[in-house]
């Protein structure tokens, strides 16, 4: 496969070099929001309309930026038009799904600081991908996202029967779980070819 | 580095300790775990994140302090975001002038610092309320407690995992590397042993505390 077609790029951010558990980006609400497969579910779908918008925002502002000199404000414009996408979103769910706008809560705005969605930005940049290929990107990490996401919530769900010692619950049984995923996703890693 | 919380300590004691044991923001709090993860496969990285961290921490602690009285509330969070956006900046190119090496190995996670939870949450529950000397004593030991916590991992990690110490070899050329802890799964290991360890501790002094309550209660 050649390293710069799309089918490539989708599925090295999709499933080789997955957005959390190779690159460890998103890792906050992959531990905060991974406790039904529901919600799991919905927050993914939010991050990769996020991630779609960012990155076509991205791109554009990145071409206004070279052409008059001014790399160095990169990293501000792109975490303001984070920042407003997200309210783009939140406003949107609100208004089309108040129920699912209650069961997100705290962590809709929080996608903010998710670290995915800038690490996404920044990593298009570094790698010079044009329009299309930066959209590839953005879903290939956007489903990668929720794939995690949606897997460990279905582990957490069946360990919640499981009768662990009381020093293990809560945060660290879960890492154990995100490091032994994380372990089953490195055999993608010949995918590539 | 481990020290008893329960020491009783001066008011400025105290708040630079919070930061650093009590409520340390990886072990306790599990706040900005994505570079905690990401970059301590070697003890050299887990320093350099852990004070370029420090830095931005203490750098915007005190501008947020410094400005709370004219940031209006509505926009107090975009406010923080670009401030830390620029302080990341500044380590940015600081770090890629003092050694390029080290700018390859940390990759975008420097960039990443803004939006790590930690600064963020700090500007926002400390340093907009209290004066610059609190915020930056504050921030100085959230900044050490973060710094501890990378090199906790970074440490284990590169031992197990390259069989070295900050570069230096340990074991010799006998020793067979436990590859798999330099890997992104060992990040997610290593810190579940350290929040298991920290359980155990934490179980073992409430247990402590209940047995010498009712011992007081019975010599009542």
């Amino acid at each position: 496969m050649q390293p710069d077609s799309l089918t490539f790029i989708f599925l090295n951010a999709f499933l080789i070099n997955n957005f959390v558990l190779a690159m460890f980006l998103g890792i906050c609400p992959f531990l905060g929001v991974s406790g039904k497969i529901n919600t799991a579910w919905n927050m993914g779908l939010a991050v990769i309309f996020v991630m779609l918008v960012s990155s076509s925002c991205a791109y554009g502002i990145n071409a206004i930026l070279v052409r008059y000199d001014l790399e160095f404000l990169r990293l501000i414009s792109y975490i303001a038009v984070i920042a407003s996408a997200v309210q783009l979103v939140e406003m949107t769910i609100k208004k089309v799904s108040p129920a699912l706008f209650r069961t997100l809560g705290i962590f809709l705005p929080l996608i903010t600081t998710n670290c995915a969605i800038l690490g996404l930005a920044l990593f298009q940049t570094n790698r010079e991908y044009n329009f299309v290929q930066c959209l590839a990107f953005s879903v290939g990490a956007g489903v990668g996202f929720t794939l995690a996401l949606v897997l460990m919530a279905g582990l957490r769900e069946k360990l919640e029967l499981a009768d662990v010692p009381d020093v293990s619950k809560g945060a660290a049984l879960s890492l154990m779980l995100g490091g032994m995923l994380s372990l089953a996703f490195m055999g993608f890693a010949g995918l590539g070819g | 580095m481990v020290r008893d919380p329960r020491l009783p300590e001066p008011l400025s004691g105290d708040t630079f300790m919070v930061g650093l044991w009590r409520e340390n923001p990886v072990f306790v709090m599990l706040l900005g775990l994505c570079p905690v993860l990401a970059v301590t496969n070697t003890a050299m990285n887990s320093l350099a994140m852990g004070l370029a961290t420090t830095f931005v921490l203490l750098c915007s602690g005190v501008l947020v302090s410094l400005l709370r009285n004219f940031i209006p509330k509505q926009v107090r969070i975009a406010s923080y975001i670009i401030i830390i956006a620029t302080f990341v900046t500044i380590t940015d190119y600081a770090i890629q002038a003092i050694s390029l090496d080290l700018y390859k190995a940390l990759g975008a996670f420097i960039q990443l610092i803004v939006v790590n939870c930690v600064i963020l949450g700090r500007a926002e529950a400390y340093a907009s309320k209290n004066p610059v000397v609190n915020a930056f004593v504050n921030a100085l030991g959230m900044g050490v407690g973060f710094t501890f916590a990378l090199l906790c991992l970074g440490v284990v990690r590169e031992v197990l995992g390259s069989g070295s110490l900050f570069g230096f070899d340990l074991f010799g050329p006998s020793f067979q590397p436990w590859v798999v802890f330099v890997l992104p799964p060992g990040g997610f290991f290593v810190l579940a042993f350290w929040l298991f360890i920290f359980a155990v501790f934490r179980q073992r002094k409430q247990r402590a505390q209940a047995a010498k309550e009712e011992e007081v209660a019975h010599a009542a």
